[in-house]
């Protein structure tokens, strides 16, 4: 962290411009610290039995391989050539016509012309081209052909590990290209040879083990939630004591476990408890959390498809047990990629559960039929629509908002408009980003995919550049002092980016604006919102 | 210079030479006329429909569309039903617009850093422009070769033939594609030299089809402008090989050495073309970012090879940390 460049240093030394020109098949990796993140600890990988749990470091020249692990590779590349259409044709019709280049936030960031998506592809591609396709064998080199050796797995790690799987670039590209994809089955590869980095690793083991990334034992997890529910009857005087893994309850809550753990994400935490203990006292809806089921998000989508479906399949397990209709989920990334795009086919069909109805305003949840997932924030926006919240959007009149489309909701999913309606339902002032940096066009926070460590802090601040820069861009014109968001990772990256990059903006759940803004039956007038700071207008009355 | 267009630019000369030499110095008409010919028609279609088989019977096991729009969920909020479509209909018309109009390619933008320290990401329309550009007058000057394969003309071919040559400066009639297809072409070439990004990512295979169908434009315009190649003779040729009437070799002679030099080229491109990028052309219907809905929730999609993996139980879960839970007042299933 020490070794982290101050903000114009790195900005001024940016140059997308490829040094020297050459060829990138010559250019040496540099393995950077601040660039990477720890190699896996072993012992976290003997839990999912994980090959090659072992001691290592990317800076040592021996990475501690099996003898054999250029067959590993080969073998394990050629299964998944079989086994996905998207590899395939990914590998085969590229044109690098470069209309992608610079579309990554890692390269607008770093510079590192192999950030570019296409020479990212282009890294595994070579090594395609060698071991299975004829022009690649006999003409080699001319052909964009390269064998496997130890300095292109380097280069793999390396920058596979520099990918936050945004999908921003696929959008650009003529066929649909999908960078995401190349780096989710090239990270598959390497965890074949066991080079994961910690901080995936861990937390794939202890949402194993535990059920959740942070490794919260049920009794702590349900410690926690109760210093929520002192800390909301301290501001409402209102006891919003939620249901634990209660049998027959009408909806599973599932929430990436990073809210329950650190600010900001806590406050949001804070509004889901609110808001399910409104709808419990007005309309009776009974919503339980699990202790089990007490992970949202999935890092192991990060490892291998093995793994994802692995830690996933507690979701529907516990919803069954419970005997629930349907489920609920809460704000996260990558979490409702893996909800929307991957959860049915891989541990469905969900019989067991009911097609969504959302009982307090009937409306059918029709895209979520199969599913039975809902997000919380079209739960939430049809509550508001129905008219079946009691809100005071006064209580946010200090926040000068706008709001971070994350990478998986937005190019995964395709949730735009529900956030923003509920974000400008529970607050007033509310302006959205410049057009090519939001929506289908957003920018990455620079730390999704599981590359939100501590130690490579360089490469999080530097891929984060784009999307900061749009934020201080809103701060200088509209005076925006609050960036919403709806993901997990989100609200543990984007408070040090705002900082970092000095955007004068703070980080907001939209369920924490919600908290605030939602009147609880029987509550005392509030004089601060959920962190504890004065409401607008309240401040002065405080001086007084 | 650089090995990876000096390479394809030395090979697409070279190819020339052979055509020129074979036909003219040793009179192998009839291989570059006839044989080859046949030879690389074969090699494209085979070539073209095994790499598809071979692309469509590989599984899609998760269904994975890029969305690039509002989603289909509450009745009220509107929906993008092109970019993030829900039913096939919607994929069909996001499919069209990609395939047709490179709707993907039109969104491109420039990143540039102001001096101010603002990023702006501007439209950048001219690679959307020059491959519109280039892909449709290839077309044009495709289908306007139907002349040497059709007799008679149908219209259509009649009339897009009129439109593309209805410039008319002496004779022989100009054919604008002809032109523009050259034109962007090489717009195409020169993007990739002198923008530094796109160089430092291009490979020979890269050059190498815009050198062949560079050459094919050259000669053919060589052709039909400077050396006047008598068209009533190359329709006899080329008409011959479409009703397996193989040419004389009189007629064979009649056609000048650059009859041979276009022959051999398109025979070249028509040969490499399955083996390589070109298959964008028929990998674009298959990719699975475009042409999935977007109705994950709504509809399960099914893996081929989904399999059973291990997973802890919640069973294996309560043994852990039975008493912890019960401490805590958390229900279990067994109480001991």
């Amino acid at each position: 962290m020490s070794d982290l460049p101050k903000n114009d240093e790195l900005f001024s030394k940016l140059d997308h411009r490829p040094s020297g020109g050459g060829d990138w098949m010559d250019t040496p990796i540099d393995i950077r610290p601040g660039m990477y993140c720890y190699t896996a600890n072993p012992k976290s990988m003997e839990t999912l039995s994980a090959p090659n749990a072992r001691k290592w470091n990317p800076m040592e020249e021996d990475w501690l391989l099996p003898d054999n692990w250029q067959e590993i590779i080969h073998e394990g590349l050629k299964d998944r050539l079989e086994r996905f259409r998207s590899l395939k044709i990914f590998m085969d019709i590229c044109v690098r016509c470069g209309a992608c280049s610079d579309k990554c936030h890692y390269f607008i960031g770093t510079g590192d012309p192999k950030n570019m998506p296409v020479l990212r592809a282009e890294l595994l591609r070579s090594v395609y081209r060698n071991d299975f396709t004829t022009a690649g064998k006999i003409f080699g080199r001319v052909a964009g052909a390269r064998p496997m050796t130890l300095e292109v797995l380097k280069e793999w790690w390396y920058y596979f590990f520099q990918c936050s799987e945004c999908r921003r670039c696929s959008i650009f590209c003529p066929y649909g290209i999908d960078t995401a994809e190349i780096t989710i089955l090239g990270r598959e590869l390497l965890n074949l040879l066991g080079l994961n980095i910690d901080w995936i690793a861990t937390p794939v083991s202890n949402c194993y083990q535990t059920g959740n990334h942070l490794g919260i034992q049920p009794h702590a997890f349900k410690d926690m939630l109760e210093f929520f529910v002192e800390d909301i009857e301290d501001i409402t005087g209102v006891n919003v004591m939620p249901n634990f893994n209660k049998k027959g309850a009408d909806i599973l809550f599932i929430t990436p476990s990073g809210d329950v753990f650190a600010d900001p994400g806590t406050y949001t935490c804070m509004g889901y408890l609110m808001l399910f203990h409104f709808l419990k006292e007005k309309y009776g809806l009974d919503v339980t959390w699990s202790t089990y089921a007490s992970e949202g998000g999935n890092f192991g989508f990060f490892t291998s498809h093995e793994t994802m479906k692995r830690l996933n399949a507690k979701m529907y397990a516990e919803a069954k047990r419970l005997g629930v209709k349907w489920i609920i989920g809460g704000e996260c990334g990558h979490m409702w990629r893996v909800i929307h795009q991957y959860m049915d086919t891989m541990n469905g069909p969900a019989d067991h559960l009911e097609a969504p109805v959302n009982p307090i305003t009937g409306t059918k949840f029709e895209n979520a039929a199969s599913t039975k997932m809902v997000h919380i924030a079209e739960f939430t926006a049809d509550l508001i629509k129905h008219g079946k919240l009691d809100l005071d959007p006064s209580r946010n009149d200090n926040l000068r908002l706008t709001f971070h489309d994350s990478c998986n909701p937005s190019r995964g999913m395709g949730l735009l408009e529900e956030p923003r309606y509920v974000i400008r339902n529970v607050a007033k002032h509310f302006y959205d980003m410049p057009a090519n940096t939001i929506r289908e066009n957003t920018f990455c926070c620079g730390s999704g995919s599981g590359l939100n460590a501590g130690e490579d802090m360089e490469l999080r601040m530097a891929g984060g550049l784009p999307r900061a820069n749009a934020v201080k861009h809103m701060n200088q014109k509209y005076d925006v002092n609050m960036l919403a968001c709806v993901c997990a990772i989100d609200r543990a990256a984007l408070p040090d980016l705002m900082s970092y990059w000095d955007t004068g903006a703070d980080v907001i759940g939209v369920h924490e604006l919600v908290g605030n803004a939602l009147i609880l039956p029987g509550e005392k007038e509030r004089e601060t919102d959920l962190r504890g700071e004065d409401l607008p207008g309240r401040e002065e009355e405080a001086d007084e | 210079m650089n090995g990876k267009y000096l390479y394809p630019f030395l090979a697409v000369c070279l190819l020339a030479l052979i055509a020129w030499v074979g036909s003219d110095v040793f009179g192998l008409r009839l291989l570059f006329g006839v044989i080859l010919p046949y030879a690389a028609v074969v090699v494209f279609f085979v070539g073209f429909v095994k790499r598809m088989l071979d692309w469509a019977r590989s599984p899609v096991p998760f269904r994975i569309p890029s969305t690039a729009g509002q989603a289909k969920t509450l009745d009220w909020l509107p929906q993008n039903k092109i970019d993030s479509p829900f039913t096939t209909a919607g994929v069909v018309a996001r499919m069209f617009l990609e395939v047709v109009t490179f709707r993907s390619l039109f969104r491109n933008t420039k990143m540039k850093i102001n001096p101010d320290g603002r990023i702006a990401y501007d439209l950048e329309v001219f690679l959307w422009l020059a491959a519109l550009a280039f892909h449709y007058t290839f077309l044009v000057v495709l289908l306007r070769h139907a002349r040497f394969f059709l007799d008679p003309l149908p219209l259509p071919f009649e009339i897009l033939e009129t439109i593309d040559t209805f410039v008319q400066i002496g004779q022989p009639t100009i054919s604008l594609s002809s032109f523009v297809l050259l034109a962007a072409v090489l717009y195409l070439f020169i993007r990739r030299l002198y923008i530094a990004n796109v160089r430092y990512i291009s490979l020979a295979s890269d050059y190498f089809p815009l050198f062949l169908i560079i050459g094919i434009v050259l000669s053919g315009i060589l052709m039909r402008y400077f050396f006047k190649v008598d068209v009533a003779t190359a329709k006899e040729i080329t008409y011959g090989l479409t009703t397996f009437q193989l040419p004389a070799l009189a007629k064979l002679k009649e056609v000048g050495a650059i009859f041979y030099i276009h022959m051999f080229f398109v025979s070249v491109l028509l040969a490499y073309f399955p083996w390589s990028k070109l298959m964008h052309l028929g990998g674009i219907f298959l990719s699975p970012t475009r042409n999935l809905a977007n109705n994950n929730r709504a509809v399960r999609h099914v893996n081929p090879w989904n399999y059973p993996v291990k997973v802890h139980t919640y069973e294996e879960y309560e043994d852990d940390f039975r008493e912890k839970m019960i401490e805590a007042g958390l229900p279990v299933d067994k109480k001991e």
